[in-house]
């Protein structure tokens, strides 16, 4: 973006002092209080649990003291945690959560394509407003009430199992919460206006000119759209699988509410060491693998953009 | 994210339907068509369980006995629901307040100004939106522990700030985007000094963006669960803290409307912002 000019009313003359003062430390007094607060309530915080993850837990709850800091660093003992989290014993969770995570990201996507290609192309004008706010609304709206109006239809005594049981198609309630479905249809539900917005931008830019060219030149329908109208919306496509995946994977509220005991995943895991099991400092290296997989992905994303010389979406 | 995905009403119209052998068939558009209408209901028809059951007179199941106000009568007698509410607006407001001056500020440091540590601070920005939320509240609830900051309704307000600025940095900051110096150069030259200059010009212009970053912090501040279950306090309990531990011990009507309730506060901030995001034009699509 450009900040090209840095200098303004040079030509007052009355203030050429204070105007000549004002470019050098402006932009560092805004900025101030926003570092202020990002750095100490933010950044610091995060640095500490890096921190920690190499530390061990004390009888307390709290850390150990360290007796010998040459013996510690040497024996490898500050990896302990990361050690005990590639335990098998873990795993599971982790599979889980990534499974769930790229599978809930095809959904959104094959789900997503469609309504996006509709809203930007298909449907009428005076229609396309108001049919992106309503795509837009529960973008915006409690994702935990949202999450919990699927407690109210899956459960025993919920929705579904009522109008099933009264039909008489069913004579026992289906055990429909609770498990790794509740979980998947809750993460699609939740994410999906995250894949349809971005799939809309790039498709609301696309040159319908081309689509014309590649069909004038002989290609059918399904040819066009995987050779043309695909790669063209590629951006959008790339940002809306970086949208979805990573708050999949670090979700907590989904597989808290909706799972069983045995749909935990890595969010679980980690708020379990802080609240219940009470060991931060393995909390803590799971937290932080998890957040190098979410940067990891996002430098992947950025580099991935630099090379096809787009501008990030995100 | 937000502003970038938008609608931008500048394209709406302007796009005919190129030469017929481009556009898709009709059975494929009443497919799309279909589809998109099924997506619909998917997105909203959970919404509207959950408003419709929150007028049911049945207390356990899920079958109609009949409409009643006595859940939302209910809630009005429940302190604890009363307290969290209570919770939640101060937490909000002072949120709101709080990292719509200081996003503002940033945004204006990034909007106009080229300065050593740019580049560091935009990643900076950055991370509170990127960096799951369960992470942030164990590193916060964590970090608060070790300085031996009691947790509190203070503590809430201090960790909701810190990742709300990013939000309105990026809204105003894309409003900036699009504003024209040459009324601020107009009024220095007219003898506005720099102060009187953005009350007077910089702020009624980029308001529309600022407004909308407001209200967009509000409704995050007012939502958010995983973080305020960390570092809330005893006593400090919020709303979606309240409603998160009443869902646990089973589903109550009370919960449903209290949800409800919830739901139309959003909404309706979320239409005004909408409103005026569109009022200010482009200002949200070039990110």
């Amino acid at each position: 973006m450009g900040v090209k000019r840095t200098t303004t009313g040079t030509r007052t003359g009355t203030s050429v002092k204070e105007e000549a003062a004002t470019p050098k430390k402006a932009p560092y007094l805004l900025i101030t209080p926003a570092w202020l607060v990002i750095g100490l309530f933010f950044l610091l915080p995060l640095i500490f649990i890096f921190v920690i993850s190499f530390g061990a837990r004390g009888t307390y709850g709290g850390l150990k003291p360290i007796a010998d800091w040459g013996a510690y660093l040497l024996s490898g003992e500050f990896l302990a945690n990361y050690r005990q989290s590639l335990e098998p014993l873990y795993w599971p969770i982790y599979w889980r959560s990534f499974w769930m995570a790229v599978v809930t990201t095809g959904l959104c996507l094959v789900i997503s394509y469609p309504i996006a290609y509709y809203i930007a192309i298909i449907a009428p004008a005076r229609w396309k407003n108001l049919l992106l706010a309503l795509v837009v609304i529960p973008f915006w709206t409690s994702f935990l009430i949202r999450t919990y109006a699927w407690v109210l239809i899956l459960r025993t005594e919920g929705l579904i199992n009522t109008v099933l049981m009264q039909a008489g198609l069913i004579n026992a309630p289906l055990d429909l919460l609770y498990n790794e479905f509740a979980v998947m249809v809750g993460l699609v539900y939740g994410e999906l206006p995250f894949m349809i917005l971005p799939l809309y931008a790039s498709l609301e830019k696309l040159d319908l000119t081309l689509l014309e060219a590649s069909s004038d030149l002989g290609a059918n329908h399904p040819s066009t759209f995987w050779r043309v109208t695909v790669p063209l919306t590629m951006p959008g496509i790339v940002a809306g699988i970086v949208l979805v995946f990573i708050p999949s994977i670090g979700q907590f509220v989904v597989s808290d509410l909706l799972g069983g005991a045995k749909s935990m995943l890595v969010g679980n895991l980690i708020q379990n060491q802080f609240a219940i099991a009470r060991n931060k400092p393995f909390g803590s290296a799971i937290a932080f693998e998890l957040t190098a997989v979410v940067l990891l992905l996002l430098l992947a994303y950025a580099w991935w953009s630099k090379k096809k010389g787009q501008e990030a979406m995100l | 994210m937000p502003d970038s995905l938008e609608t931008s009403p500048q394209f709406v119209g302007a796009r005919e339907p190129a030469a017929r052998g481009a556009t898709p068939f009709r059975w494929e558009r009443k497919l799309m068509g279909l589809h998109s209408a099924l997506v619909y209901f998917f997105l909203y028809a959970p919404i509207v369980i959950l408003i419709v059951f929150s007028f049911n007179e049945a207390r356990q199941t899920a079958r109609w006995e009949g409409f009643t106000f006595q859940w939302y009568g209910k809630l009005m007698e429940n302190k604890l629901i009363l307290r969290s509410v209570q919770n939640s607006l101060i937490v909000a407001g002072a949120t709101t307040l709080a990292s719509t001056i200081i996003g503002t500020l940033a945004a204006l440091a990034l909007g106009r100004y080229a300065f050593r540590g740019k580049g560091a601070t935009q990643a900076a920005l950055f991370l509170p939106i990127i960096i799951p939320e369960i992470v942030f509240g164990v590193a916060l609830v964590t970090f608060f522990g070790a300085v031996q900051f009691q947790l509190s309704i203070w503590t809430v307000i201090i960790s909701h700030v810190a990742f709300s600025i990013s939000y309105v940095a990026i809204v105003v900051r894309a409003r900036l985007a699009g504003f024209d110096r040459s009324l601020e150069e107009a009024a220095m030259d007219l003898g506005a000094g720099p102060i009187q200059t953005f009350f007077r010009v910089t702020l009624p212009l980029i308001l529309p963006g600022v407004i909308a970053g407001a209200l967009l912090v509000f409704t995050i501040s007012i939502d958010d669960y995983v973080v305020s279950s960390f570092v809330a306090g005893a006593g400090a309990t919020t709303l979606p803290i309240q409603i998160y531990s009443m869902i646990k011990v089973g589903v109550t009507p009370e919960v449903n409307a209290v949800s409800t309730l919830l739901l139309l506060v959003t909404v309706v901030m979320i239409l005004f912002a909408q409103r005026l995001q569109q009022q200010s034009g482009d200002g949200g699509n070039k990110r």
